[in-house]
C-alpha cells in the first residue's frame, strides 16, 4: 500500500486538473457563447426577465394556473411532495384542491378536471400543464377577461408545444408563455 | 401511434444500437489495440504516467490491483471530506453556502466515492460550486474510472490462459476515464447547454414573477455535471430535485439523451466482454438474461404508472396523463415509469420523477431492481455482480447433471464458491438487518437523541417517514437497499439528512461497494492462475440460453427468497389494504 500511496497521490491532483478543471472550461467556454450565456433560456417581457424554464405561481383568477407545488415555485430550492399514492393526508389535500377548482370555475364537470392541475409536480417547478389542463380553464378566463372563448382555443392550440420531432413524447404548454400571450390577447 | 409509448421505444432502440459499436471500442481500449483516440489521448496518457511515477506496462496481480485500487479510493475520500467540511472559505460559493456537518460529510463523501451519490443535501443550499465541480463531479468521473477498471481486471482473468499477471490498475483506470467517460461527456454536455441547461459560476438570482411573487433562481455549471452523473450511472443531481428540475433535464429531448446515456455503458459492457475475450454468443446471452428481467419489471410498472392513482379516480377527476404526483408533464407517465425502472436496475438512481409518489406495484419493481442488483448494473461493477450469479449457476447446474462445474474453461472449486456465496448473500443481510433496526426503533418510537431531530425538534424516531404505515416501511426499505445497491435514488420523504441515517448508510454504503468488487476480482484472479481446459464432451456449456436460463433462476432464488418477507411487509400489503 505505501508503495502505491505516492503514484496514487499524483496521479489524483492530474485526474482533478483534468476533469474538474479542463473539462468544465470547455463546456463553460461553449456555453458562453450559445444564445443565453449558458444561464438558461431567459424570456424578456415589458422589460422584466423571466426564466422559460422555471414554472411560475399563477393562481390569479385572470391567469391561466400552473400546477401545484411543494415549494411555492422559489426555484432556490427544488422538491415534490413525496406523499405516497394511498396517504390520507394526501389524498386530502387533492380533494381541496378539487373543491378550490370548482369554486372558481363554475360550469365545469369533475370529470374534465385533468389529474396534473390538482397534483405536485417532481421538481415544484413544472413550467408546464397539459393541454386539457389549459381548456378547462377557458371558461373562467372568457368570464373573467370578458373575451370570447374562440379566441382562447386558438391561442391554446398557438402554444401547444408539439412531442420532439413530432413524435416522441407528450404535448404539453408552457403555462408562462400562454400567459404573456394572453396578456397581448386583449 | 402513441407518441409516449413511441418515446420509450426510440430510446431502448437506441441505446442498443449505440452500446454494439461502444463496446467493440471499449474492448479495444483495455486490449490495447489501435483506437481512433490514440493520436490525442496517446501523449496525453504518456505524460500522465510520467508526472504521476507510474510505469503502466507493470504488470499487477489481482491482489496489487485491489490494493492499488483501495489505495487510491482513499486518497478521494480524504480529498472530498476536506471539501465539504470547508465548502465555506474556499472558492466558488456565490450563495455563502455553509460547510456540511460532520455526519453529512461522511455520508456525502462515501456515497459519491462509491458511486452511489444518496444525497442527504440538497444541491442548492448544501454545495458550493466548489465542492459540486472539485469534489462531487471529480469523484463521479473517478468512481465510474474505479468500476470499470475492476471489470477490466476481470475480462482479463477470465482469458484462455494460466497467469497471474493481470495488466496495470492505472492504465485501465486512467483510460476508463480518458477514453470512454470524458469524449462522451464532452459531447452530452455540449448538447445540454444547447438545450437550455446552464452553465455558469453565478449565483441566485432573484427574479419577480407576472403575478409579483419575489422568487430566487438557482443556477450553476449543471451541464459538465449533468453528463458525467448519467454516463457514470452516479445520478447525484446537481439541484435537490435531480432530473425533474427543469433547468438539469428541460425537454424532451435531453430527457432521452440522459436516459440513453445511463444505460448505454452498462450494456456496452456486456458486449465488450463478447468482443474482448471473442465470445460474442456468451455475451448475447447475458445481455438477453438481463433484458428480460428489465422488461419484466419495466412493463407492469408503465402500465401501473399510465393507469394512474384509483384513489384520485374515486373522486372523480379524470387521468389523462397517469399518477402525475411527483411527475413532471414534459415526460408525462411512461417516460417517466420507463426511467424509474432504468435507473434502479443500473446503479444510477437519478430520477425524473419522485419515486415516493409512485403506486405501489411500480415502488416494488424499483426494489426488486436494486435487490437483484445486476439487470444490467452500474458502470462495471453491473457485470461483477453478474460474474457471482454465473459462477452460482455454473456451480449448480455442473451438479445437476453431474459434469465438473467449469466457466470459460476453468474450474469452479469451493474457494470460489465460498467468495461467490459470501457476496450474493452479504447484500441481503446488510439491507435486512439495518432496515430492521431502523424498524424496531420506529416500532418503539425510540428517543433517539442525538441521533436524530425532526423539524419540531422532537427526537422520536416514528418522526422520519413522511407517509404512515407499509409506506413508511417501504422508506427505510428503500432507503438501505438504495445504499446497498450503491444506487443513490430514494424515497425522499424520509428525513434523513441526521447523525442516524448519515451514519448507519454511509456504513452500509463501504461495505457494499468494496466487497463485491474485491469478491469477484478474487474470484477472477483464482481462476486465472488455473490451468486452462479446453472445451470437451464434458464441459457444461455456458452460450446456451439453457444457461441463460439457470441464471435467470438462481438470481430470482436468491432475490426472491431473500427479500419476499420484507417486500410483503411493504409495497404488497401497500397493494393489498389500500381503501
Amino acid at each position: 500500500m505505501k508503495k502505491e500511496l505516492l503514484p496514487s497521490f499524483l496521479l489524483s491532483i492530474i485526474c482533478l486538473i483534468l476533469f474538474s478543471g479542463i473539462y468544465p472550461l470547455i463546456i463553460w467556454g461553449i456555453a458562453c457563447v450559445t444564445p443565453n450565456n449558458g444561464e438558461g433560456e431567459v424570456i424578456n417581457v415589458n422589460g422584466k426577465k423571466y426564466y422559460a424554464n422555471i414554472g411560475q405561481k399563477f393562481t390569479d383568477d385572470k391567469y391561466f394556473y400552473s400546477r401545484p407545488s411543494a415549494v411555492a415555485y422559489n426555484a432556490a430550492g427544488s422538491g415534490g411532495s413525496n406523499k405516497g399514492p394511498y396517504n390520507e393526508e394526501y389524498q386530502e389535500d387533492v380533494k381541496k384542491r378539487i373543491d378550490t377548482f370548482m369554486v372558481h370555475n363554475p360550469g365545469i364537470a369533475k370529470s374534465e378536471i385533468p389529474s396534473d392541475l390538482v397534483t405536485a409536480s417532481g421538481s415544484g417547478l413544472d413550467p408546464d400543464i397539459s393541454i386539457q389542463g389549459a381548456k378547462v380553464q377557458v371558461k373562467r378566463i372568457a368570464a373573467t377577461r370578458h373575451i370570447a372563448e374562440d379566441k382562447l382555443y386558438s391561442l391554446i392550440d398557438n402554444q401547444t408545444e408539439r412531442p420532439f420531432l413530432s413524435m416522441f413524447g407528450p404535448s404539453k404548454i408552457n403555462v408562462l408563455k400562454l400567459n404573456v400571450m394572453l396578456e397581448n390577447l386583449k | 401511434m402513441n407518441t409516449e409509448l413511441l418515446g420509450v421505444i426510440a430510446m431502448f432502440v437506441a441505446t442498443l444500437l449505440l452500446a454494439l459499436p461502444l463496446g467493440k471500442y471499449i474492448a479495444k481500449v483495455y486490449s490495447g489495440d489501435k483506437v481512433w483516440t490514440d493520436t490525442f489521448m496517446g501523449p496525453l496518457e504518456k505524460l500522465f504516467f510520467k508526472l504521476s511515477r507510474i510505469d503502466e506496462l507493470r504488470e499487477m496481480s489481482w491482489k496489487q490491483h485491489l490494493t492499488t485500487l483501495l489505495t487510491i479510493n482513499l486518497i478521494w475520500f480524504l480529498w472530498a471530506m476536506f471539501c465539504l467540511l470547508n465548502q465555506n472559505w474556499l472558492p466558488l460559493n456565490p450563495d455563502h453556502i455553509p460547510a456540511q456537518a460532520p455526519d453529512m460529510a461522511f455520508n456525502t463523501a462515501i456515497s459519491f466515492l462509491v458511486n452511489c451519490n444518496l444525497q442527504d443535501y440538497s444541491g442548492e443550499t448544501g454545495a458550493s460550486y466548489f465542492t459540486q465541480v472539485y469534489a462531487l463531479m471529480f469523484l463521479q468521473f473517478v468512481s465510474a474510472g474505479t468500476g470499470m477498471a475492476a471489470a477490466a481486471v476481470v475480462f482479463n482473468a477470465l482469458k484462455d490462459r494460466s497467469t497471474e499477471k493481470l495488466g496495470n490498475f492505472y492504465n485501465y483506470f486512467l483510460k476508463s476515464c480518458t477514453r470512454i467517460l470524458l469524449p462522451i461527456c464532452i459531447l452530452v454536455a455540449v448538447m445540454h447547454v444547447f438545450n437550455g441547461t446552464p452553465m455558469t459560476f453565478k449565483g441566485m438570482e432573484t427574479q419577480i414573477s407576472m403575478q409579483g411573487d419575489t422568487t430566487q433562481v438557482s443556477r450553476g455549471p449543471v451541464a459538465a455535471f449533468v453528463a458525467i452523473k448519467h454516463l457514470g450511472t452516479n445520478g447525484g443531481g446537481f439541484f435537490g430535485a435531480n432530473s425533474t428540475h427543469p433547468l438539469e433535464n428541460p425537454n424532451y429531448f435531453t430527457n432521452m439523451l440522459q436516459l440513453i446515456i445511463q444505460i448505454l455503458i452498462p450494456f456496452a459492457m456486456v458486449f465488450a466482454m463478447g468482443f474482448y475475450l471473442r465470445r460474442k454468443k456468451l455475451a448475447w446471452v447475458f445481455w438477453c438474461v438481463m433484458t428480460i428481467g428489465f422488461l419484466l419489471l419495466v412493463v407492469p410498472t408503465v402500465i401501473a404508472e399510465i393507469h394512474g392513482n384509483p384513489a384520485l379516480a374515486h373522486m372523480g377527476i379524470s387521468q389523462p396523463g397517469g399518477n402525475m404526483e411527483g411527475k413532471e408533464v414534459r415526460f408525462a407517465s411512461y417516460a417517466t415509469a420507463f426511467w424509474s425502472i432504468a435507473t434502479t436496475v443500473i446503479s444510477t438512481g437519478s430520477v425524473n420523477g419522485m419515486h415516493d409518489s409512485f403506486m405501489p406495484v411500480s415502488g416494488m419493481n424499483m426494489l426488486l431492481g436494486m435487490m437483484i442488483n445486476s439487470f444490467y448494473g452500474g458502470v462495471g461493477v453491473g457485470f461483477l455482480n453478474f460474474f457471482i450469479y454465473v459462477i452460482l449457476a455454473v456451480f449448480i447446474g455442473g451438479l445437476m447433471v453431474g459434469r465438473t462445474p467449469e466457466f470459460l474453461g476453468k474450474k469452479i472449486e469451493a474457494r470460489e464458491m465460498k467468495i461467490a456465496m459470501i457476496i450474493a448473500l452479504f447484500h441481503p443481510f446488510l439491507i435486512l438487518v439495518f432496515t430492521a433496526i431502523s424498524s424496531y426503533l420506529a416500532a418503539h418510537n425510540t428517543d433517539m437523541g442525538w441521533w436524530f431531530t425532526d423539524a419540531n425538534c422532537k427526537h422520536n424516531a416514528i418522526g422520519w417517514f413522511n407517509n404512515p404505515s407499509y409506506h413508511g416501511f417501504s422508506e427505510m426499505l428503500y432507503q438501505y437497499t438504495s445504499c446497498s445497491a450503491n444506487n443513490g435514488s430514494g424515497f425522499e420523504g424520509l428525513a434523513d439528512n441526521n447523525p442516524f441515517w448519515n451514519i448507519t448508510a454511509g456504513i452500509v454504503l463501504l461495505f457494499s461497494r468494496y466487497l463485491p468488487i474485491i469478491g469477484p476480482v478474487a474470484i477472477a484472479g483464482l481462476l486465472a492462475q488455473k490451468k486452462y481446459i479446453p472445451e470437451s464432451g464434458g464441459t457444461l456449456k455456458t452460450d446456451t440460453s439453457t444457461f441463460g436460463l439457470l441464471v435467470f433462476a438462481v438470481k430470482i432464488i436468491i432475490a426472491a427468497l431473500a427479500f419476499f418477507p420484507a417486500l410483503a411487509l411493504g409495497p404488497i400489503a401497500e397493494l393489498f389494504t389500500r381503501h
